[in-house]
């Protein structure tokens, strides 16, 4: 090997140095952000208006056909339309790629589709001084008639301290699914109460096993069940402080049921998604309880159980035993404007257009319209089709009912409950007896996200 | 980075290029342009490099030190960044995680890729060794990410070519196979299956380059093939091994496509915070501290460097032979 002279190495290496940086900062060039903003009055300051700019507009491929359903009312304003994963299953996409944008101090999108309901939380926080995602819409972006005409509850993962963030594409109240033809070959009555669905999974269990009435299989699952019992480990009281009491009798009764159900497994451990779960359980769901879209995604679609026409029926919440019925809520997306952008008044009226208006919200949607006239009319429209066995009152009346005391933090619920809970549950152990292990991964990941933690 | 780094790079010199006594001084000085000319042809290969280890390696980290020193709004904050995350409830948990993987990764690394690589050596039969190669080094051929796609079915007892083996072992689900005691051997098997090829033929040529007269020399003084492989192959491959360490331990205290991939794919029941790498990821992302990220990254730069050093000393990786 040849043996290089130390010193000589040492220049080599400077003259390389400084080249590169040269290199480097050419090729990276220096771009400095103009800023041309003002108070529109509107809460936030804006960028410089153009009003035949071109909107940028973010959305899932299921949210495709809204911007087509606009593109074909508006034919005069231009859309451009970046499909990408509506930050589903905990991917965080929309919040990772606006963090890069707000380093960059340009990009954003003027529109973006959500999936979560957890992303007003951080869009309406600053960031190192600089402005939020998130435009305030309450004060003169989208009229108050039309806020108003969203379902009771529908806009309560946009509000925060008071301020509306965003607007809701549909609701995912839970409600009970069941199959009504195989309720009345068993000879069993609809559940009224929770006691009464636990005894029914109990009789399920001896008198007709293989059979299920619901899964713990999927991470909502506590949104399905702690949420409809009110069971306090998610009640966020103010912009960054959250109340979280996994111990009280409300988290028991529901935590207890699950053991007892999981244990004579009339309760599936497997996700609904698995090609597993269809395998095995196809014709052999008796009921479950679970968010609107379920009959969409699960019931009603060839790839999944597919239950032919006339067998689905719906039953509003479930109560326990002297409580009020309340509903959970499994997602149910959100679609935010950006402040930033050059182009507001069309950005506001292509999310009013997609929330709001029959072209899409009663024509084409999949899930069930947060906008309570849209909402009486999808309805009315999914009765018409005959594919129900009972009327869909049901699922009207749990729209109201999704209860309150379980809010909407920057972090996924559903995520803590899967790595802490759903290894126990898969192996056999009490949901009941690590209660309190829940709810200190919940304060603890409340904390790092920056929340002080009420007991 | 495998075979290019091979013992490929001790050139075998041209007798005319060493300076043994009684070369004619014009052949010397025609030696010494060719030194030259080498070396500047030398600096023009390494460049292209140097430039992108600069833009790509050296800067950001960089940048990483001063955003770990600084706080958001740039204000200098020599510690805060640091016990802030120090404090994070995940951050033991994480480095547990990434420590535990790493023990039995680099474990099975040293022990089986050598041991492997001095089998394959000692096959007589040409076909049979060359086989042999081929067949480990396979499955480093498809790149990282798609690798572990691969594992995710095969960890699943539904889809698995190993099913009946999982459910023999009582694991009937998906979940029950990701319990989080499973994971860092189920990481190690992942990354050692992916990795371990690569180094196997790398030691095949270290094994290649040392001298058959030493060798031969063994055989005759009676030497048995264990023997030979104590007392003269691993002492001649420690520069080799300690080079594998060294990458290898760079590596995989960066534990993250194996976890990230497993946690969608599970829906979160293998956290999307469970090594070091993905902790960083969650500060900058999740938590929008770019500074907090940059202090974790900065930690796992200064004990990977430091564990780096003892590789280094201890396998005398910078000695040069022939000063």
């Amino acid at each position: 090997m040849n043996r290089i002279q130390p010193r000589r190495l040492v220049r080599q290496i400077g003259l390389l140095g400084v080249l590169s940086v040269t290199a480097v900062a050419v090729l990276s060039g220096c771009s400095s952000g103009s800023s041309d903003s003002s108070d529109g009055g509107r809460g936030f300051s804006e960028a410089k208006q153009d009003k035949n700019s071109t909107i940028t507009v973010w959305v899932d491929a299921t949210r495709v056909p809204a911007v087509k359903a606009f593109e074909k009312a508006n034919p005069s304003i231009k859309v451009k339309t970046v499909t990408y994963d509506g930050s589903a299953n905990g991917s965080n996409s929309f919040k990772t790629k606006m963090a890069l944008y707000d380093r960059a101090g340009k990009g954003w999108p003027d529109v973006v589709f959500s999936s979560q309901n957890n992303d007003a939380a951080w869009a309406t926080q600053k960031v190192a001084g600089k402005q939020s995602f998130a435009a305030r819409l309450d004060k003169g972006l989208v009229p108050e008639g039309t806020l108003s005409g969203f379902s009771k509850g529908a806009l309560n993962p946009c509000t925060v301290d008071g301020g509306v963030y965003c607007l809701r594409n549909d609701l995912a109240q839970t409600v009970l699914w069941y199959d009504n033809s195989l309720l009345k070959k068993f000879g069993y009555a609809v559940p009224k109460t929770w006691e009464e669905y636990q005894a029914l999974g109990e009789k399920v269990a001896k008198e007709h096993p293989g059979y299920i009435v619901g899964s713990v299989g999927d991470t909502w699952t506590p949104e399905v069940f702690m949420w409809s019992s009110k069971c306090q480990a998610n009640d966020v009281t103010d912009i960054r402080s959250v109340t979280v009491k996994t111990d009280s009798t409300e988290c028991k009764r529901a935590a207890s049921m699950l053991d007892t159900l999981v244990a004579n497994k009339s309760l599936t451990k497997l996700s609904v998604f698995t090609p597993d779960f269809v395998k095995t359980y196809t014709g052999k769901v008796l009921m479950m309880p679970g968010p609107a879209w379920f009959a969409g995604a699960i019931f009603n679609n060839p790839e999944s159980l597919n239950v032919p026409k006339g067998r689905l029926g719906v039953a509003a919440p479930l109560a326990w035993d002297g409580d009020s019925a309340v509903a959970g809520n499994v997602g149910g997306g959100t679609w935010f404007i950006s402040s930033h952008s050059k182009n507001l008044a069309n950005s506001a009226k292509f999310a009013e257009f997609v929330t709001t208006d029959d072209a899409y919200q009663v024509n084409l949607a999949p899930g069930y319209p947060a906008f309570s006239a849209a909402a009486d009319k999808w309805v009315a429209k999914q009765e018409s089709s005959g594919y129900y066995a009972t009327d869909l009152s049901g699922l009207l009346k749990a729209g109201g009912l999704v209860w309150d005391g379980w809010g909407f933090p920057s972090f996924s619920q559903e995520a803590i409950w899967a790595k802490t809970i759903t290894p126990l549950v898969s192996s056999g152990k009490s949901i009941e007896e690590n209660l309190g292990t829940w709810g200190t991964a919940i304060k603890n990941q409340a904390k790092v996200n920056g929340y002080q933690v009420n007991d | 980075m495998t075979t290019a780094q091979s013992a490929g790079s001790e050139t075998p010199s041209r007798p005319a290029a060493t300076d043994d006594n009684g070369i004619p001084k014009e052949a010397v000085s025609v030696n010494r342009d060719r030194k030259r000319r080498q070396r500047s042809i030398g600096a023009v290969f390494v460049a292209p490099y140097a430039v992108f280890m600069l833009a790509f390696g050296v800067l950001p980290a960089l940048y990483a030190i001063y955003l770990a020193l600084t706080d958001a709004n740039g204000g200098f904050t020599p510690t805060a960044n640091f016990s802030k995350v120090i404090d994070d409830f995940r951050f033991f948990a994480a480095a547990r995680h990434v420590a535990f993987f790493l023990v039995i990764w680099l474990g099975a690394l040293l022990v089986l890729v050598v041991f492997l690589a001095i089998v394959v050596h000692a096959i007589r039969s040409r076909w049979l060794s060359g086989t042999a190669r081929l067949f480990f080094y396979l499955p480093g051929a498809l790149a990282g990410a798609s690798s572990v796609m691969l594992w995710l079915f095969v960890l699943d007892p539904v889809a698995s070519p190993a099913g009946p083996l999982l459910r023999a072992l009582g694991w009937d689900t998906f979940t029950n196979v990701i319990q989080p005691s499973h994971l860092p051997l189920i990481f190690a098997i992942i990354a050692f299956w992916t990795g371990a090829g690569g180094w196997i033929i790398v030691m095949y040529g270290a094994l290649n380059n040392i001298s058959t007269e030493i060798m031969e020399a063994a055989r005759i003084d009676g030497a048995n093939p264990f023997q030979v492989a104590i007392h003269i192959q691993l002492p001649l491959l420690r520069k080799w091994i300690a080079y594998m360490a060294v990458l290898s331990l760079a590596t995989g205290t960066q534990l993250f496509i194996e976890p990230s991939l497993l946690s969608q794919a599970s829906n979160a029941v293998v956290p999307n915070d469970y090594s070091l790498n993905q902790l960083a990821y969650q500060y900058a992302f999740d938590l929008n501290d770019f500074n907090g990220s940059a202090a974790i990254s900065v930690m796992l730069l200064v004990v990977a460097l430091l564990l780096s050093a003892v590789f280094v000393a201890k396998g005398g990786l910078f000695d040069t032979e022939d000063v």
